[in-house]
This record gives structure tokens, sequence and C-alpha cells, in this order.
């Protein structure tokens, strides 16, 4: 065995950039939080006057306040986005599990050629482009749009669906379909099917093999396609943007109008960290399912 | 094995043609004559003579296979190293805190990521543009292509890597002359996720972007926003064509590579 540790040398490269490009502007982000409110740009006051040594840094802390947290909580309509992101991601997830079940076991059933292709085509759209994806729908969707023109065909209709919230369940349902179909497949198909027969042999009708035997060993699935879903459907912004309407509220849109319309940087930052304190629990009850997934593997 | 039932056919057709019908309608309607959605003018390539004209959109095109170029192959890189790193260097101060960076941005909303990164630039006094896209979709992507080559180094034979050692090769030759080559199908693949990632990417570069670096989807949301137009039904059905033909194009060779080793092994 060469097992001696080589240090994680071939660590080094990708430590640093992750360290420059992604952890180190966490911190920029909660600094921001913590400032100032000022109009038009940065740099927002405090900065660390480096010059005036440790003095300087004590005053750099002293100055860093919750204000911006304080404005937040104040505001019936940041508190309202919140919940609804939370909503709406809940919401979501479980539709997923409905509809995504029945279409990983369906695939689970078929014979492992046949699968090799449904997998293939289940991944397919998930490569083409997500924006592409969802303003396919607005032409669906909207008022003189085609499942209008399709109803009226049948009496039917008009349904007002576009600017609607019923349109971003639609948009989520529909981009994250393959995040949650795929992990649910991968514990389906690997399940073995003597112990369905098992089952059967000692009484079992199909329906209660499932509900005992096939469901309960598929839930490490379930709950790696709930949270894969659920984690980025919170911070969504491309879906209720497109097909949400004025009053659909989540915090991506949150974020984004306090940045690019309003200038307020302190603000979309608080809301940034607000957003990500949320996920903190999702997030690692997730890495720690797929570290799991991987030591199962090795 | 039993075979699937009629309800397990209905759900899976049903699933792939909720999947597939609103791109196929895009694709259907980007060669509709008449500008309205639900009317029917005949068939066209009107609009796809109309790209050629517009200078603004093909500007965009060109910023946007540039950047993924680049980030892709920085990502594919750094990608290599950290999966290396997480499979073969065993227990290594930081272990933690490096899995939790490579695994976090892959659920991290893309909003905040994209804030931060731009927090950064400014934090710094870099101008934002092409370079800060580039910085930012490797940095993003690079999880991605970790994440799918270290599934393949998981489930590659060390005996090997150990073989070539012992025949005398530095660890550095080992892997460039036993490792890489096992594990290129999947370096490839990675390359090309983060390759599609990036010409995908509307919220990070809408954040890190500046004047002169307009991508394509930033192009394509500033158009969307007036709603349905046929030039950007065109584009799509151009870019879901490009990206379509490379996944299944990647997938027919591993399939067909996949037939040829079970022959072998037979």
């Amino acid at each position: 065995m060469s097992a001696k540790p080589r240090g994680g040398l071939a660590a080094l490269a990708p430590f640093l950039w992750l360290g420059v490009f992604f952890l180190f502007p966490f911190f920029l982000v909660a600094k921001l939080s913590l400032s100032d409110t000022a109009l038009a740009m940065p740099p927002y006051a405090p900065r660390v006057d480096w010059s005036a040594g440790s003095e300087g840094v004590r005053a750099f802390f002293a100055a860093l306040d919750f204000e911006t947290y304080a404005r937040l909580t104040s505001d019936s309509l940041y508190i309202a986005s919140y919940l609804s992101s939370l909503r709406f991601a809940a919401v979501a997830t479980g539709m997923l599990l409905i509809i995504g079940y029945p279409i990983a076991y369906g695939m689970s059933r078929f014979p492992p050629a046949q699968r090799q292709a449904l997998l293939m085509a289940v991944i397919l759209p998930f490569w083409t482009s997500f924006l592409i994806r969802v303003y396919a729908w607005i032409a669906v969707l909207k008022p003189q749009g085609l499942l209008n023109a399709a109803l009226a065909q049948i009496g039917l209709g008009p349904l007002n669906l576009l600017n609607t919230d019923t349109a971003v369940y639609i948009g989520l349902v529909y981009a994250y379909l393959p995040f949650m179909v795929l992990p649910l497949y991968a514990v389906l198909e690997k399940q073995d099917q003597s112990q369905l027969e098992a089952a059967a042999d000692l009484g079992c009708t199909p329906s209660q093999a499932f509900w005992r035997v096939t469901f309960p060993l598929s839930l490490p699935g379930v709950a790696a396609g709930a949270l894969l879903c659920f984690i980025p459907m919170v911070g969504e912004f491309v879906i209720p943007d497109l097909l949400g309407g004025s009053g659909t509220l989540m915090l991506g849109k949150t974020i984004w109008a306090e940045f690019f319309a309003n200038r307020d940087w302190p603000a979309a930052s608080a809301v940034a960290i607000v957003l990500l304190a949320t996920l903190v629990i999702p997030i690692l009850l997730y890495q720690r399912q797929q570290q799991k997934m991987i030591e199962a593997a090795q | 094995m039993k075979a699937p039932s009629a309800f397990n056919r209905v759900s899976v057709a049903a699933g792939l043609a909720f999947l597939y019908l609103p791109i196929i309608l895009l694709v259907i309607y980007s060669f509709n004559a008449s500008r309205l959605v639900t009317v029917w003018g005949g068939f066209s390539t009107k609009w796809y003579g109309a790209l050629l004209q517009d200078d603004q959109l093909l500007d965009a095109i060109g910023v946007t296979l540039r950047v993924g170029l680049i980030s892709a192959t920085l990502a594919t890189v750094l990608g290599v190293l950290a999966a290396v790193a997480l499979v073969r260097s065993g227990r290594f101060k930081g272990r933690l805190l490096f899995s939790g960076m490579v695994f976090a941005p892959l659920v991290m909303p893309e909003v905040v990521l994209g804030l931060s990164l731009l927090l950064l630039f400014v934090a710094v006094g870099l101008p934002r543009g092409f370079w800060t896209v580039t910085v930012s979709h490797a940095t993003v992507t690079l999880c991605y292509a970790t994440v799918v080559i270290q599934a393949r180094l998981v489930s590659f034979d060390k005996a090997l890597e150990e073989a070539a050692r012992d025949l005398g090769c530095t660890p550095v030759q080992a892997f460039f002359a036993v490792t890489l080559p096992n594990i290129a199908p999947a370096v490839a693949a990675a390359w090309m996720l983060a390759f599609t990632l990036s010409l995908d990417d509307l919220v990070i570069a809408s954040f890190t972007s500046g004047p002169g670096a307009t991508t394509l989807p930033m192009r394509i949301y500033s158009q969307v926003r007036l709603g349905v137009s046929p030039e950007i039904n065109a584009v799509s059905t151009l870019l879901i064509g490009l990206v379509a033909t490379g996944v299944i194009g990647v997938y027919l060779v591993q399939q067909r590579r996949a037939r040829v080793a079970d022959l072998g092994a037979g």
C-alpha cells in the first residue's frame, strides 16, 4: 500500500481557488449586511483602517451593527417574501415527490437496455438551457397561448395562468423534475426483486409489498431528491421572475430587486445571509447524505 | 423479472411528455412564418435568417462561447485535482472544510453566489467584464466537474496505480500514465457539463458581468421580459439542437465502448 497520505497536495490549487472565490466572498456578504446603508455606490462604511493597527480593526467591528436586519424584520414585505419562498419550495417539493415517484418507479421496471435510454431521456432536458425551458412555458401559458388555444378547441377556458402563483408551481415542478426522478431511480433500480417475491410468498398483495418493502427501502432516495429540489428552489429567481406576477414574492427575486433596482447592497446582502442561514440545515443534511452514499460506494 | 405494467408505462410516458412537450412546441414554432404564437402561418426559416443580421446577438454568442471554453477548461483541471484529493488523499488537514467548499456551491442559491462574487470583484477593485464572468463560472462549475470525476475515480481500481508505482513511476507519472487515461471519459463528461452550465447561466453572469461582456442568456433574458418572440425561439432551437447533439453523441460513444468492453470480457 502506498497509503502514506500524500498530504492532499492535489487539493492545494482547488483549495486556494475556492478559498478566494467562494469562502472569502461570503465574509464580504456578511460584512456588507452589517454595514450602514448608503445610496449610490460602495465602498460602504465602515472600512478597516489598517494603518491604525489593532485599534483600527476594533473600530471596524464596533461600527458594524444589525441595523439592516432590524429593517428587514420590521418590513412586512421581507417577512412575507421569506415565508412565501419556503411555502413555494415546500409545496413544489411535495408535488415533485408525488409526480416523480411513479416515473422513477416505472423506469426501474423496464429491462436494463431500455432503462439506459429512459435515463438518458430524463437527463437530456437537464442539459438544455434552464432559461429556455422556463421561457417555453410562457408561450404555453400566456392568455393567447397554446394552452388556451387547445382548451378553446374542446370548449373550455380561457385560463389566466401566466403571472400567477400556479404558473410558478408549474415552472418549479417542470424545471426540477429530473432532480427528483434521478435520485429516486438510483435507489429503486438497485432494489432486489427477490425481496418483493418473498413478500408475495408471505401473502402480501402487490400494494402491501410496495408500502412495506419498496417504499421504506427507497427513503434515502426520497430524502436526497427532496433536499436536492427544496434547497435551490427556496432561492430560485428565474422561474418566479418570468412566470410569476408582481405579487409573487420569493427571496431570490427580492435579492435581485434590492441589488439591481433599488441599489441597496446592504439589504441585498442581509437577505442573502438570511437565505443562507435558512438553508444551512438542509445543506448539511444533504452533504451528510452524499458522504454516506460515497462511503457506501467505496 | 416481470415486464413493466400498464401503470408503469403510462407514468413514464406521461413524465416524458411533460418534460418534452414545451421544448418541442418551442422548436416547432421557431419555424412559424407568423409572429403570433397560436397562428400557424406556414413553414419558414426567416427567423433564423434574422438572427444573422442581429449583431448584438452574434456578439453575445461569441462572448458566451469564449467564457464557456475557458471556464470549463479551468473548472475541469481544478476539478481533477479536487477529485484526486478527495478520493486518494485520505485524511488531511482541512479536509472537512475542503469537501464543504466543493459541495456547497452545488446547492447554494445562484443569487447568493452571484452577489458574493460581485462583492469580491468590487472589494479588490477589479472592473467587471469578460474575465470576472469567466472566473465566476469556473468557480461554480468546478464543483460539478469534481462530482463527476470523483464518481469515476471511486470505482477505479487503485491497484493499477499501485502497480505503476511498483514499476518505478513517481506518483505524478503514475497519475498521467495510468489514472488519467482511465478516468478520461469522466473528465470529458465533466468538461461538457461545465461548458453547458456556463452556456446556460443567467444569474451569476448578470451579477459579475460588465459592459461589453453581455452573454447570450443575458441577451435572451432582456428580450424574454418583453414577451415571446420568434427570434428567441430560433436561437433557443439552435442552442437546444447543439446541446442535444453533443449529449446524445457522447452517450452513443459510451454505449458502444461499453458493448465492446462487454464483448472483450465475454
